[in-house]
């Protein structure tokens, strides 16, 4: 044979079983935690008002189906204004301290400082200006939220290579310039990288604020519900807040994939950003 | 005219006196319109002398002048090559050779107006280097030297009056670099803008330069300088014709003794 090119080969099957295997494996595991809680509870006898069983919380869930979505569109709202204002401040305030080595070295000590301060004691303060309701809620979801995102973006512009930098200033770019061309695309991915953490940390908050001070939302309706002992109502709305956590950071992680495909040198990369 | 007027520069890295000290008393003066090659042993501080004309690095000592004016900061005629790459890697390989156009003026605000004229322009540029093709490539995509040649049209992009290449052709085969010797000579000829070119490759300073320097051993200086009078524009067989092979032979001479000297 004159064509010694050797044969394609077929990607192998098991890489393509695998792949399909870690889109479905999470689910798995969430249904064996279930599944494993469910038979736990049963088995030893577990008093209800202890640990109610996956199936009492869904029942309870179903019941209360009503004031759960209610509450848990309150809780969510509160998280996502409380979020959003954390990005923009974070963006804001990591430019700034990441573009400038004296604003860096200035207020470092006093960022670490602020943030070592458990947020929950900073609830009943924020009762005492804003009143029990909504606004001490976003307020303690941006606070502990923005921390994340203002170090990450503060890290990514700080550490940019000076090489990169010379590419612009070369050109004769301004300070903004560079800032804009090299470090803030540079910064994206820790940027998005803290977007998921931050979101999460912004539900913790929401929920520990209406559970101190709140008439409203999934804290509030906890609260209420084990007080009157309704364990698995308690139980069925940490549920629901854990589920618009996941959901939130899916469309976190969904964005990153979209706006730092570069830095995963995914197959999908998308086109460079411009600007 | 002087377009580049070095004289007795020095650059000592580092804040202290114990920084390596990569320039010392290096005096230099390219006339405006002039092709000039700097060649020299490794290490002796031919980049250091590219980011000390174009702005990047201040002198510890001695004056630097550019068109007329002292430089005490980035120059924005400059178009550069360094030897590194360096393309961002957010940026598509087209994206990346139009980035000058987005700072440099009068480009920077014709931008959006004249999009359709300068995408072609940075589309021609990039096949003329024989990057068609992988316009949309990002830069992890791209070989080594592809990376370099984008690199190359990066700096031409923005029709530069002082052109600094560092080693541009360092990661190519032979070939491909005699064609971009050639292309590089046309778009000389076309524009004439002022050009300092760095290169460890004697025939190509003598095949491209007016006028070829050497440096000293580091600290770099500029210990030997030789014209190139062969008329324009140069053919490629003209490297293996006795005065340029001469010429060559020479150079290598100076470039050891000044590696010996070091040693
Ligand atoms: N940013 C820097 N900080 C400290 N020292 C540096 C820096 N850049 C270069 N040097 C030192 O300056 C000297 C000259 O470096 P330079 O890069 O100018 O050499 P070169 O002539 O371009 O060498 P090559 O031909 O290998 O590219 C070297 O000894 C190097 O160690
Ligand atoms: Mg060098």
């Amino acid at each position: 044979m004159l064509d010694d090119t050797p044969p394609v080969r077929p990607r192998k099957p098991y890489l393509l079983r695998r792949k399909a295997l870690r889109h479905i494996l999470p689910w798995m595991v969430i249904i064996g935690i279930f599944v494993i809680w469910e038979i736990v509870v049963r088995a030893f006898e577990i008093e209800q008002f202890v640990l109610p069983a996956p199936s009492a919380i869904f029942a309870s869930g179903w019941e209360w189906r009503e004031p759960i979505l209610v509450n848990a569109w309150q809780t969510f709202m509160t998280t996502v204004i409380g979020f959003l204002l954390a990005v923009l401040v974070g963006l804001l305030a990591g430019i700034a301290v990441g573009s400038s080595s004296l604003m860096y070295d200035s207020l470092y000590p006093a960022l670490i400082g602020f943030n070592s301060i458990p947020k929950v004691a900073v609830v009943p303060i924020l009762v005492i200006w804003f009143g029990v309701g909504t606004i001490p809620a976003i307020i303690t979801a941006f606070l502990i939220a923005f921390f994340p995102i203002l170090v990450n973006v503060a890290v990514g512009i700080a550490t940019v290579e000076p090489e990169l930098q010379d590419v612009l200033r070369a050109l004769g770019a301004s300070r903004w310039q560079v800032i804009r061309k090299v470090g803030l695309p540079r910064s994206m991915p820790y940027f998005f990288a803290s977007l998921k953490v931050a979101i999460t940390f912004a539900f913790v908050g929401t929920i520990v604020a209406e559970t101190v001070a709140a008439n409203k939302g999934i804290g509030n309706l906890m609260l209420v519900a084990s007080s009157r002992f309704e364990v698995p109502l308690a139980f069925a709305g940490l549920l629901v807040t854990s589920v618009m956590g996941i959901a939130m950071y899916l469309v976190c992680a969904a964005a990153e994939r979209r706006m730092t495909g570069w830095a995963m040198r995914g197959a999908d990369a998308p086109q460079a950003a411009q600007g | 005219m002087k377009f580049v007027d070095l004289d007795r520069v020095s650059l000592r890295y580092g804040e202290d006196a114990d920084g390596t000290l990569a320039l010392h008393g290096a005096t230099l003066r390219v006339a405006t319109g002039e092709f000039v090659a700097v060649v020299g042993p490794s290490g002796c501080g031919k980049s250091t002398l590219m980011k000390v004309v174009t702005g990047l690095w201040p002198p510890t000592a001695g004056a630097v002048v550019v068109s007329g004016r002292e430089v005490t900061g980035p120059l924005s005629i400059a178009g550069m090559a360094f030897q590194n790459p360096t393309l961002l890697p957010w940026r598509t390989t087209l994206a990346n050779v139009m980035l000058p156009l987005e700072i440099v003026q009068p480009h920077c605000s014709r931008l959006r107006r004249e999009w359709a004229a300068y995408l072609a322009k940075a589309r021609d540029l990039l096949a003329l280097v024989g990057l068609k093709g992988f316009e949309d490539h990002f830069p992890w995509q791209l070989s080594g030297g592809m990376q370099q040649r984008a690199s190359l049209c990066r700096a031409l992009i923005h029709d530069p009056s002082l052109l600094m290449l560092d080693e541009p052709f360092a990661s190519l085969d032979m070939f491909t670099r005699e064609e971009l010797w050639l292309a590089l000579q046309d778009l000389w000829l076309a524009r004439k803008p002022t050009v300092i070119l760095v290169t460890h490759d004697l025939r190509e300073a003598v095949f491209l330069a007016d006028r070829v320097l050497v440096m000293s051993a580091r600290p770099g200086r500029i210990i030997a300088e030789r014209e190139v009078t062969l008329p324009r524009p140069r053919n490629l067989d003209g490297t293996y014709e006795p005065y340029s092979v001469a010429l060559v032979h020479e150079l290598r001479e100076h470039i050891s003794a000044a590696r010996s000297t070091a040693a």
